[in-house]
């Protein structure tokens, strides 16, 4: 079993405060991802997790437990770091034994468990090689096996991918998520890459200067996000913040901004009631934009800057007023900078947000 | 030249066009002839600087096997005489002043002690007291650290008369443990720094991963950092074994009894006592003194060159 509860957990440095209040709930065989930027307090919640770190306020439950005094060797946890940190005058063989030879295993439960979790990595051939003589990936399942050999109730995963490179990312990502389901284990995923977190979590939970602003499925992030830090944090290219007003013509609520006027979804005008003639933030995200090289066919005009083709898709960046608008286009699009370009948003892929609080509105 | 100079000669307005394949074999033997030029007048001139240096030991070397050393230089004759200190217990012309020389072999046995001993405290007491400091901070680090650069800065000889009491109330004098700890003491500041550097250099995700791992930290300690330090700790206990093994004022004023004995003293009566100083006898007991230096530098001079005081390895 692995139910971690962390209740208004706390973390201070002196007067730097890494963490403030977090709640979080996190089911038995669940991965959650904590995202967010570098200095938000992943990294440190991870640590106070392990017992490297002791929480200044609050609690760490493990299974209904209070953990917070629990030193790491009895937290039964098993950790992957970022530089992997296999001990490096130990043999592959020897790093995946020692939580075991700690535990003091009897030698032949030892040698068949460290060939297990060699198994489940596919590094059985590499036994007797040091740590030095391996490559990146290699690296990285030998940790991963380190961090399985003992069973441990949960997993805590810091930036384990952000070595890799690109290619092996995404197959390294798979692995895991796929041997984290088989196995079962509860497993926190730390990352600052918001592919990384949507792409393998259950559930994310995003934190911002030790604040957590918001937990959720993948989907609820990306469709339903709580804030303009988390709309622009989750999606690539980000998305695109517009300051419009709400106006309403004829019962028909728009949002009007420097040369464009976007009209909103119909059930989003009681929502919109109490901004009605205010400054809000609008928010378009780059793949929801509609690109029309035929002028006068769209709701909104604008200018191509640049054009950024990426293969499968390409990235225009389109200057509408004095705002710079980040739109996705297919392959086939054939716009070139300086040419004129209309723009539509379908009105229930439209975000609102309040300017001064940066909440959703809608 | 001046041809070459001519055909790469550019017209105006016309595109710079590459050399062609006989002018780029032409500039690259002549960069290979300068590099061969430039390696042969380094060598030369590192040669020249070390002839002061290594033309003593040559010397000392020559004359320990030889029967007699013309003009002072020019080595003669092949004689294993010179080094019969290792094996005649009494050298039977020793000047009636100085009494008679002590056993080499009790004083080969008291300098290893002396050597060993200092070299025990000091890798025990660096390598844990580098670990704390490198690893914990505490107050007033800063100031304990300079404090320790102060100490090795004073000669230690300015401290031989406050020594010589303190040691006499601990009942340490004439005792080689007083020797032992007055030396480790002195350099033990020097071998901290070495190995905070050390440890320093030694990323602090191993050592979570280890009490992670279910390590305590004493066992991290010992099972997963001292390993990576061993080059540290070789180099440190290196030192401190030739710092025991080469001092000479100490034992000189701290150990009266001639059973007490080092090798440098032994070297030092060899020269300063006899009426007509026996270079080939004096050149042999040197040689002899030199060995376990010579043994050390040739078999660590890896280690050696790992020593950083700063945090990254040279």
């Amino acid at each position: 079993m692995g139910r971690i509860v962390l209740d208004k957990l706390g973390k201070r440095f002196g007067v730097v405060e890494a963490l403030r209040d977090l709640n979080l709930e996190i089911a038995d065989a669940e991965l959650i991802a904590l995202l967010g930027p570098s200095g938000c307090g992943k990294t440190t919640t991870l640590l106070m997790l392990a017992g490297i770190y002791k929480p200044t306020s609050g609690q760490i439950l493990f299974d209904g437990v209070a953990v917070n005094d629990l030193p790491p060797q009895d937290r039964h946890i098993g950790m992957v770091f970022q530089s992997y940190a296999l001990y490096p005058h130990m043999t592959v063989f020897d790093n995946i034994a020692f939580p075991l030879r700690l535990l003091r295993r009897p030698v032949d439960e030892i040698q068949r468990r460290v060939l297990e979790a060699a198994a489940l990595v596919q590094i059985e051939a590499l036994m007797d090689r040091r740590p030095s003589q391996l490559s990146g990936g290699q690296q990285q399942r030998t940790a991963l096996a380190r961090a399985l050999v003992k069973q441990p109730t949960l997993l805590l995963l810091d930036e384990p991918l952000s070595n890799l490179d690109a290619k092996l990312r995404v197959l390294m990502r798979a692995e895991i998520k796929h041997l984290q389901r088989r196995l079962g284990i509860t497993t926190i995923l730390v990352t600052h890459d918001q592919v990384e977190a949507m792409t393998m979590a259950d559930r994310i939970a995003v934190l911002r200067d030790g604040l957590l602003q918001q937990v959720g499925t993948p989907d609820d992030l990306y469709y339903r996000p709580a804030n303009t830090f988390v709309a622009g944090f989750i999606g690539s290219p980000p998305m695109n913040f517009i300051p419009a007003q709400v106006e309403t013509t004829d019962g028909q609520v728009a949002f009007a901004a420097e040369g464009m006027r976007l009209p909103a979804a119909e059930w989003t005008a009681p929502h919109l009631a109490g901004h009605r003639g205010g400054p809000v933030l609008v928010g378009v995200r780059p793949e929801d934009i509609r690109l029309s090289l035929v002028p006068g066919e769209s709701a909104v005009q604008g200018r191509i800057l640049d054009v950024e083709p990426l293969g499968r898709e390409l990235v225009v960046a389109v200057t509408v007023g004095r705002q710079v608008v980040v739109a996705i286009a297919d392959h086939g699009f054939a716009g070139k900078p300086d040419q004129p370009i209309g723009m539509s948003v379908p009105p229930e892929r439209i975000y609102v947000f309040d300017p001064t609080t940066e909440s959703a509105i809608v | 030249m001046t041809e070459r100079m001519e055909q790469v000669t550019i017209p105006a307005g016309q595109l710079r066009r590459w050399r062609t394949p006989q002018e780029v074999a032409a500039l690259a033997q002549r960069a290979r002839r300068r590099e061969v030029l430039t390696q042969t007048m380094i060598y030369a001139l590192l040669t020249l600087i070390s002839l002061p240096i290594v033309v003593p030991y040559l010397w000392l070397v020559a004359a320990a096997f030889s029967e007699r050393v013309s003009y002072g230089i020019i080595p003669s004759g092949f004689t294993l005489n010179n080094w019969r200190f290792l094996w005649v217990a009494n050298l039977g012309f020793v000047s009636g002043t100085a009494g008679r020389l002590p056993n080499i072999w009790q004083v080969v046995a008291n300098s290893l002690v002396l050597a060993v001993g200092t070299a025990a405290i000091v890798v025990v007491v660096s390598t844990l007291a580098g670990y704390f400091i490198s690893r914990h901070g505490f107050s007033r680090r800063a100031g304990f650290l300079k404090g320790a650069l102060a100490l090795q800065a004073f000669p230690g000889i300015t401290l031989l008369v406050a020594l010589f009491i303190l040691l006499r109330s601990l009942n340490l004098l004439n005792s080689m443990l007083g020797v032992i700890l007055v030396i480790a003491a002195l350099h033990l500041p020097f071998a901290l720094f070495v190995m905070k550097g050390f440890f320093d250099g030694i990323p602090w995700d191993i050592e979570m991963s280890a009490l992670i791992d279910g390590a305590s930290r004493l066992r991290a300690w010992y099972t997963v950092l001292l390993p990576q330090a061993r080059n540290g700790i070789a180099a440190v206990a290196m030192f401190s074994f030739l710092w025991g093994w080469t001092d000479y004022i100490y034992v000189l004023t701290f150990v009266l009894r001639r059973s007490s004995w080092t090798m440098a003293l032994y070297l030092n009566s060899v020269i300063g006592e006899y009426r007509f100083a026996d270079y080939g006898l004096m050149a042999a007991v040197g040689v002899f003194y030199m060995i376990p230096s010579l043994l050390f530098f040739l078999f660590t001079q890896r280690q050696l060159l790992q020593i950083t005081l700063g945090g990254t390895k040279a």
